[in-house]
């Protein structure tokens, strides 16, 4: 668990698992295009997110693809949050969507109830 | 580039690439990890692929894309017998080995090009079942009791 808090610590390899999270199944060619880092930090974090198995990755002819590998979190998850608190948490988490959302519209002038999914 | 789905899972087995691979493809090992099911192909590029019911009738069919034993396999594949898993079409497995140190690191991506795929999210709860049966099997010799009947939970 210490790889993996260590492989999250750096803001630029969270930025990499959240381009991943949009796209899975990059190239280091194409993760490079969406990010402003050079070819080799790229590469460093992968090879660090990998050993954490934050990524995990397959060739595919001569390329590499990258996958997200939800596992660690999940298993962080399972740690510390109980399946108690996670409807907690959801509801509270909704909550402050809905207001943040709902305010966004008083401050543009526009209706203040919130939509209905 | 096309939306996809997918189930991806890395787990680390305590043995050699050579009797992993064994145990995905023959018989004798996957009846006692994957719910009794056998898998039927000639095992080159381009030859029919498909899972096999204990009574025989065909639960998952395709084509091995590529093969490289003991270290890559990539299947087309689609399922049989839930009609709404059907219709979505073929999904690509692909299964690859690594040696490391004592263990092997066995990676699985199985994708679709589909955003919301019903047969990704099932076979996102049928894998772990799977795998970590597959696991237990090579290192105790035993594998977990719930994946070795068809039909189970964790087979469909």
């Amino acid at each position: 668990m210490d790889a993996v808090f260590k492989a999250l610590a750096t803001a630029s390899r969270r930025t990499l698992l959240d381009e991943l999270r949009k796209e899975n199944g990059q190239t280091l060619s194409e993760l490079c295009e969406h990010l402003d880092m050079t070819r080799q930090a790229v590469t460093k974090h992968l090879v660090l997110l990998e050993k954490a198995n934050l990524i995990a990755s397959v060739w595919r002819g001569r390329e590499k693809l990258h996958y997200l590998n939800p596992m660690p979190l999940h298993e962080i998850y399972e740690r510390w949050i109980g399946k108690y608190e996670r409807h907690r948490l959801q509801a509270l988490s909704d909550l402050k969507k809905g207001l943040e959302s709902a305010a966004g519209r008083i401050r543009r002038g526009g209706q203040t109830k919130t939509k209905k999914k | 580039m096309m939306k996809k789905d997918q189930f991806v899972y890395v787990t680390y087995i305590r043995t050699t690439p050579e009797k992993l691979w064994k145990a995905l493809t023959e018989p004798e090992f996957t009846r006692q990890f994957w719910c009794n099911t056998a898998q039927e192909s000639e095992w080159k590029p381009g030859a029919s692929w498909k899972i096999l019911t204990p009574d025989g009738r065909v639960a998952d069919s395709g084509e091995v894309l590529e093969i490289e034993p003991p270290r890559r396999l990539v299947l087309k594949w689609r399922n049989e017998f839930r009609p709404e898993l059907k219709a979505e079409g073929y999904s690509r497995l692909t299964y690859q080995l690594e040696k490391e140190g004592k263990s092997v690191k066995l990676t699985v991506i199985h994708e679709i090009e589909k955003e919301g795929s019903k047969f990704i999210e099932a076979v996102s709860s049928g894998w772990p079942h799977i795998l970590a049966s597959l696991k237990s099997l090579l290192e105790t010799s035993e594998s977990l009791e719930e994946t070795r009947e068809w039909p189970q939970e964790a087979c469909k």
